[in-house]
């Protein structure tokens, strides 16, 4: 996984609230094997005027021009500003991946989806929680301003806005110290080894009946 | 110190905890099926790494099956999308390059990840389940801690048997009283996400407790906990009880007899303490709750057969105000109607949240001497399993459902997330049993509107909603809205 220290990016709007991970990268390109490749169809039904079909080439497909994501001003954002709930629904890591290879590096938003919320930091996007105050704030400056610019400090903590205002927000010690050192989880997990085989051992001598063969 | 049945849970299957709470937790089953694992055995393979224990896994093919018996009967080989038959091609290849156990597709026990796991006794009570599907919270009914997970966290379980998590906040939802006649575990589903919203659960484990909890049937519990991570829970939680222990006993992967007595005292203890401590409690009377029907494109946007679609003034901000507009523009709904005058132009009886043998018992109950009304153009019944299948045939309710003039499919995913050749075309309007009516999900450019089993029967009769429990008094014939 890459590393997230700092990041100073263009920030693209998401103005609507519970958007779910259907949204994000709908059913069809979820017959994929691969994990990568999947940015062209972020928001796909949003994004194109016409319907999405795994595998194909979307660069010559036509873009919806009243979507945000595909007016001039936003392209090559890597921030995305977003509502409440962002992340909904089903668990398709395919919305994280798709993300992140269409060039987001971190979402601002009041809340995320729990299962979103863990994929995301896997595949090295950081989901910032601000008050529902604060990203009204910050979707009012970004529509005035063209080329609203945000930096994000992993290792401070904070967002520093165009003005200079520095604002702190929170985020779980472990989920930070992988993303700033780009490690990745079972690397990690297997470094306790010891540990779950000795309560593996301790679990069968309890729970027999739960490590017997699956004999179908 | 009284402890909820998710710390029980929680402690039983703690491996070890770092300072700052995060866990390692012991994963007892992992459910895989083909449209989240590719990714993870690639993983696996790259790094060179082997599944930790190779008897915790259990496949299954069930989102991107086809639902046609003809195309069924033909076999993977003769599945027409390529994309598909690969991607269940590689499912098969993965289970037999690292030996997992895999139900196979035309088998009898195939069918929806959810209903096949619990019905092989391949998900027990104080069991951890997980699953890359978010519907896992379905196994809480069991009294097991299941979570739905992502790719990376398929990946993780394979290789270390553990999932990485930070133990969530308790959050109960007591329903005091009986369930009426007529309203059912979705409908009582349904009144919940309206009462909490669809963020409600979010960072907690969602237990449902109270009396009319305690009388639903393990199928009801099931679509109640199913439907907790549409109100932002990852998992759902039911206690253990008499209810839970007879369903498992006899089920193919239960403790055989050696260790019934054990596993039976352990699971026992599977409740909430007097006196346990939850973050957050809501109360709702079951007397109260009536059928529900979404409105919207979202499980919140919701209300009773009663009711009628919000209006714009109705709403409390801006956003919430463009929400309501972009999703009344979606689903070609005009504000302030009511539910009873939405005409649906398809029906799906399915899916993980409503196709066990309860819940085609209802709608067949419905149906039973009527047919669908001639403005419903498409009307599928998709079974949860085979074994859901064989035993709504040996009832009769395959021949309610097709003189009723609905097909009658083969067991899948199928219209719930029209993956594979099921779905809506744009602007069709859809009553579905299934969990999500989100934007496109049914198909690009379809309307869904969730409600229950029986509700789904009775639109299909009338071809508009109607309160089911007054079916009779409206029904002016049985020939229905025809």
């Amino acid at each position: 996984m890459r590393a997230f220290t700092q990041h100073d990016g263009l920030v693209a709007p998401m103005d609507r609230a519970n958007v779910d991970t259907d949204l994000m990268v709908p059913k069809q390109f979820l017959k994929s094997i691969k994990r990568s490749g999947f940015g062209p169809n972020l928001f796909d039904e949003l994004r194109y005027l016409d319907e999405g079909i795994p595998d194909a080439d979307s660069s010559s497909r036509p873009l919806n021009p009243d979507f945000p994501l595909n007016f001039p001003r936003y392209q090559n954002a890597s921030i995305l500003l977003a509502r409440e709930n962002f992340g909904c629904g089903s668990s398709r890591e395919h919305a994280a991946w798709a993300l992140a290879d269409d060039g987001f590096c971190c979402v601002i938003a009041p809340s995320f989806a729990d299962i979103f919320r863990s994929n995301a930091f896997k595949n090295g996007i950081l989901p910032i929680e601000f008050s529902s105050e604060q990203v009204d704030m910050l979707f009012g400056m970004m529509y005035e301003t063209e080329g609203f610019r945000l930096v994000v400090d992993l290792v401070a903590n904070t967002v520093t806005l165009p003005d200079g205002d520095v604002w702190s927000f929170e985020v779980d010690t472990f989920r930070r110290d992988c993303l700033l050192k780009g490690l990745d989880d079972v690397g990690i997990t297997l470094q306790s080894t010891d540990a779950i085989s000795a309560f593996e051992a301790e679990h069968a001598q309890r729970f027999p009946w739960l490590f017997e063969d699956v004999v179908l | 110190m009284a402890q909820t049945l998710y710390d029980k849970l929680w402690n039983a299957h703690l491996v070890e905890q770092r300072d700052d709470g995060t866990s390692l937790i012991y994963i007892d089953r992992h459910l895989i099926h083909e449209v989240t694992s590719a990714q993870a055995f690639e993983g696996l393979s790259l790094a060179g790494r082997a599944p930790w224990r190779r008897s915790a896994n259990l496949a299954v093919p069930d989102h991107n099956v086809s639902t046609l018996r003809t195309e069924r009967i033909a076999g993977l080989a003769a599945l027409p999308d390529p994309v598909s038959r690969i991607q269940l091609q590689t499912l098969d290849d993965n289970c037999k390059a690292f030996d997992i156990a895999k139900i196979p597709l035309n088998d009898l026990r195939q069918g929806i990840v959810h209903v096949m796991g619990p019905e092989q006794g391949a998900v027990l009570p104080g069991m951890t389940v997980v699953c890359g599907d978010s519907h896992t919270s379905t196994h809480g009914a069991l009294g097991a801690l299941a979570h739905g997970i992502g790719t990376s966290e398929v990946e993780h379980v394979l290789a270390t048997q553990c999932l990485i998590q930070k133990k969530m906040k308790n959050f109960k939802v007591e329903v005091s009283g009986r369930l009426q006649a007529g309203v059912s575990a979705k409908d009582l589903a349904l009144a919940i996400i309206a009462h909490i919203g669809t963020s409600g659960g979010t960072g907690y484990a969602l237990e449902f407790a109270g009396e009319a909890v305690e009388a639903l049937t393990m199928e009801g519990r099931m679509t109640l906990c199913n439907m907790a991570i549409e109100a932002g829970a990852r998992c759902g939680l039911v206690a253990v009880d008499d209810v839970t222990l007879a369903y498992v006993r006899g089920k193919p992967l239960a403790p055989k007899e050696a260790h019934w007595a054990a596993a039976e005292s352990w699971w026992k203890t599977l409740h909430s303490d007097a006196g346990a401590h939850f973050d957050r409690t809501v109360e709702i009377a079951g007397s109260s709750v009536r059928p529900q029907v979404t409105w919207g494109t979202s499980p919140e946007m919701v209300t009773s057969i009663d009711g009628r679609v919000p209006r714009l003034t109705d709403m409390p901000d801006e956003t919430a105000r463009q929400g309501l507009k972009r999703a009344l523009e979606y689903m070609g709904l005009e504000e302030g109607m009511a539910i009873t005058d939405i005409q649906p132009d398809a029906v799906f009886i399915g899916s993980c949240t409503n196709s066990r043998i309860e819940d085609l018992r209802a709608a067949a109950a419905v149906l039973k001497g009527r047919r669908i009304s001639s403005g419903i153009k498409k009307a599928l019944v998709v079974a949860g399993s085979g074994l859901v299948k064989a035993q709504a045939e040996a009832e009769g309710l395959d021949q309610i459902f097709l003189e009723a003039g609905m097909e009658w499919r083969e067991p899948g995913c199928s219209m719930c997330l029209a993956m594979n050749a099921d779905r809506l075309e744009p602007g069709e309007r859809c009553a579905s049993t299934s969990n999500r009516n989100f934007e496109g999900r049914q198909g690009s450019g379809g309307r869904t509107h969730l409600v229950s089993p029986a509700m789904a029967a009775a639109a299909a009769v009338m071809g508009r909603f109607v309160p089911v429990e007054a079916l009779e008094t409206l029904s002016p014939s049985s020939g229905g809205g025809a």
